[in-house]
């Protein structure tokens, strides 16, 4: 049996076990966020993989003479057309690369001044092992000045960048269970002290260690998931403004932050994760102290 | 075959008990105690009376010697087994040490809740013992809300609830006055009538006295025995006589088990010592 059904010591009267629940609903509104925000960059970076994964840019350096630089583009297509690795290709038309760069360069992006390369993308088939540096040594037996991107390079970075905004998430995470613990250890003494003669009847009549720990640890349980319940509804409301912020501004901006079932449920046993935790530190606050009674 | 009911209650050997790093508080204390014995521990104040008791209940280790209880040196038994040794002593502290914040009823029940007893036994044995002691109108009373002897009455119910081998019962008589003083013990003298030890701590000569059981008596932390005029007979159920420091009895108790199950269903009239 988990917890006992009714408690012999009067814990539900002690004091300083009031503010328990509110601490424990900063920590779990804490870790919510923190766990939120691991999910949201987690996705950004699988959304990011995903997107680049398989494929390549094929860029034909502009040169002076138009007419050579079509002809080499057509060798190009001719080569991506001959190999079976490749799923799809898509030779960009200059007006699409045009519309591409007027943000960046404005009106001069149409100049006649402006070489232009021409970029095809590539689309590799799933389980491939052709890859950028293979695929180049093969254009270049028949095209010169041609070079490949595989996006890996500002891929990389990014994905490194996420998994340091995770790992601080963790670290984060793993200062608010240990905040949690230090707390509810700390509440669980004084509850033993406070309590130390009833403790002492209790031993004297012929209770079992894990008697009297059973009682405070369903006290620690119970304030811990009035302390979790609390810190959701405080977590909830503030998610669903920091998705209805990251809907109405542009999208470019703030990543999307829709939660999937999945999410949500991990997102839900954060607040039992915390009760449970403070329930089994009461526990284990109490036998390690009653193990050093007689 | 030597069984528990063979094996001397209580037994100690050459115990000695300081706090701290202050004189010994008992001194070289030997004395066995077989099933059935009915004894008064006696001595002035502060004499060691109740050093000695907790000692028996497993209170306090003892600085030096050997403590056995129901068989089981103390010294060599796990912790975890203490508990288990522990149910089977009733306590009724000097100052009761009853609950507050619980009711009588559930102050009498904590042994067997604590001994894992089914809600429907506890409630029925309990509701029994306490019309028993006559405090039937008073279950959910909580204790401040009660007289010194109807706590006092609470404590002893809580002390013999759970059916212990050894009562013990210290300066019982201390906030009462005599005439509740002499129900109280004549109420003890019935629980060792069912087959209880019972070592009750006061310093009330003239009950002693009158009395007249074998009284261990505690000088300065020194012990001795003043035999008493009043021997118990050999309990026709075969319980062992008192042996203290003269060696066991050979009478065997081991058929004399107490039915307290019947007992708290026909209950004697404890109301007229009460």
């Amino acid at each position: 049996m988990i917890l006992a059904s009714r408690s012999d010591l009067p814990l539900d009267k002690d004091e300083h076990s009031r503010f328990l629940p509110w601490l424990i609903a900063f920590m779990v509104f804490l870790s919510i966020l923190a766990v939120a925000g691991m999910l949201v960059l987690n996705a950004t970076a699988s959304r990011w993989d995903a997107g680049v994964r398989g494929t390549l840019t094929v860029q034909v350096v502009p040169s002076a003479d138009a007419a050579d630089d079509e002809a080499r583009l057509n060798e190009v297509l001719t080569v991506l057309a001959t190999s079976p690795e490749i799923a799809k290709y898509d030779a960009m038309d200059e007006a699409r690369l045009i519309r591409l760069l007027e943000p960046w360069v404005g009106a001069a992006a149409g100049s006649a001044d402006l070489p232009l390369p021409r970029l095809i993308d590539v689309e590799l088939k799933p389980a491939t092992d052709l890859t950028a540096a293979g695929l180049r040594k093969r254009l270049d037996l028949r095209v010169k000045g041609v070079t490949i991107d595989d996006h890996r390079v500002w891929l990389d970075r990014l994905v490194r960048m996420i998994e340091t905004f995770e790992a601080l998430a963790l670290v984060v995470l793993l200062f608010i269970v240990l905040a949690t613990i230090g707390t509810v250890v700390f509440t669980t003494r004084t509850g033993l002290a406070i309590h130390r003669d009833a403790i002492e009847v209790l031993h004297l009549i012929g209770a079992q260690d894990n008697y009297i720990a059973r009682q405070f640890a369903g006290r620690a349980l119970g304030l811990g998931v009035k302390g979790g319940i609390l810190g959701l509804c405080l977590a909830a409301p503030t998610l669903w403004g920091l998705a209805h912020l990251a809907q109405s501004l542009d999208e470019r901006l703030l990543p999307d932050i829709g939660f999937g079932p999945v999410h949500w449920a991990l997102l839900l046993a954060l607040p039992i994760s915390v009760a449970l935790i403070a329930m089994s530190t009461a526990k284990i606050t109490v036998l390690r102290n009653l193990a050093r009674m007689l | 075959m030597i069984t528990e009911f063979d094996e001397p209650i209580v037994r100690f050997e050459n115990v000695g008990l300081r706090y701290g790093l202050g004189p010994e508080v008992l001194q070289d204390v030997s004395f066995s105690l077989d099933p059935g014995a009915f004894h008064f521990l006696i001595g002035e104040s502060g004499a060691g009376k109740s050093s000695l008791l907790k000692l028996i209940y497993l209170a306090l280790r003892p600085t030096r010697g050997l403590i056995s209880l129901f068989g089981k040196d103390i010294a060599t038994t796990p912790r975890e087994q203490l508990p288990a040794l522990r149910r089977r002593v009733g306590v009724v502290f000097q100052e009761f040490k009853l609950l507050n914040h619980l009711s009588a009823f559930d102050n009498v029940a904590l042994p067997l809740r604590v001994a894992g007893v089914k809600r429907k036994d506890v409630n029925r044995h309990v509701a029994e013992l306490l019309a028993w002691v006559g405090l039937k109108d008073h279950m959910k009373a909580r204790p401040p809300t009660l007289s010194g002897g109807q706590q006092q009455r609470v404590a002893i119910a809580r002390a013999v609830i759970s059916r212990p081998r050894l009562l013990l019962a210290d300066e019982p008589t201390g906030n009462v006055d005599d005439t509740m003083g002499y129900r109280l013990i004549h109420l003890f003298e019935e629980l060792n009538k069912l087959g209880t030890t019972v070592i009750i701590a006061t310093h009330n000569q003239q009950l002693v006295e009158r009395l007249g059981y074998t009284q261990l008596r505690l000088d300065d932390g020194q012990f001795s025995v003043i035999p008493g005029r009043k021997q118990k007979a050999p309990p026709s159920e075969g319980r062992a006589q008192t042996a203290v420091e003269t060696g066991k009895s050979t009478n065997s108790a081991a058929d004399s088990r107490i039915d307290t199950e019947d007992t708290f269903r026909n209950p004697p009239n404890v109301e007229n010592f009460l």
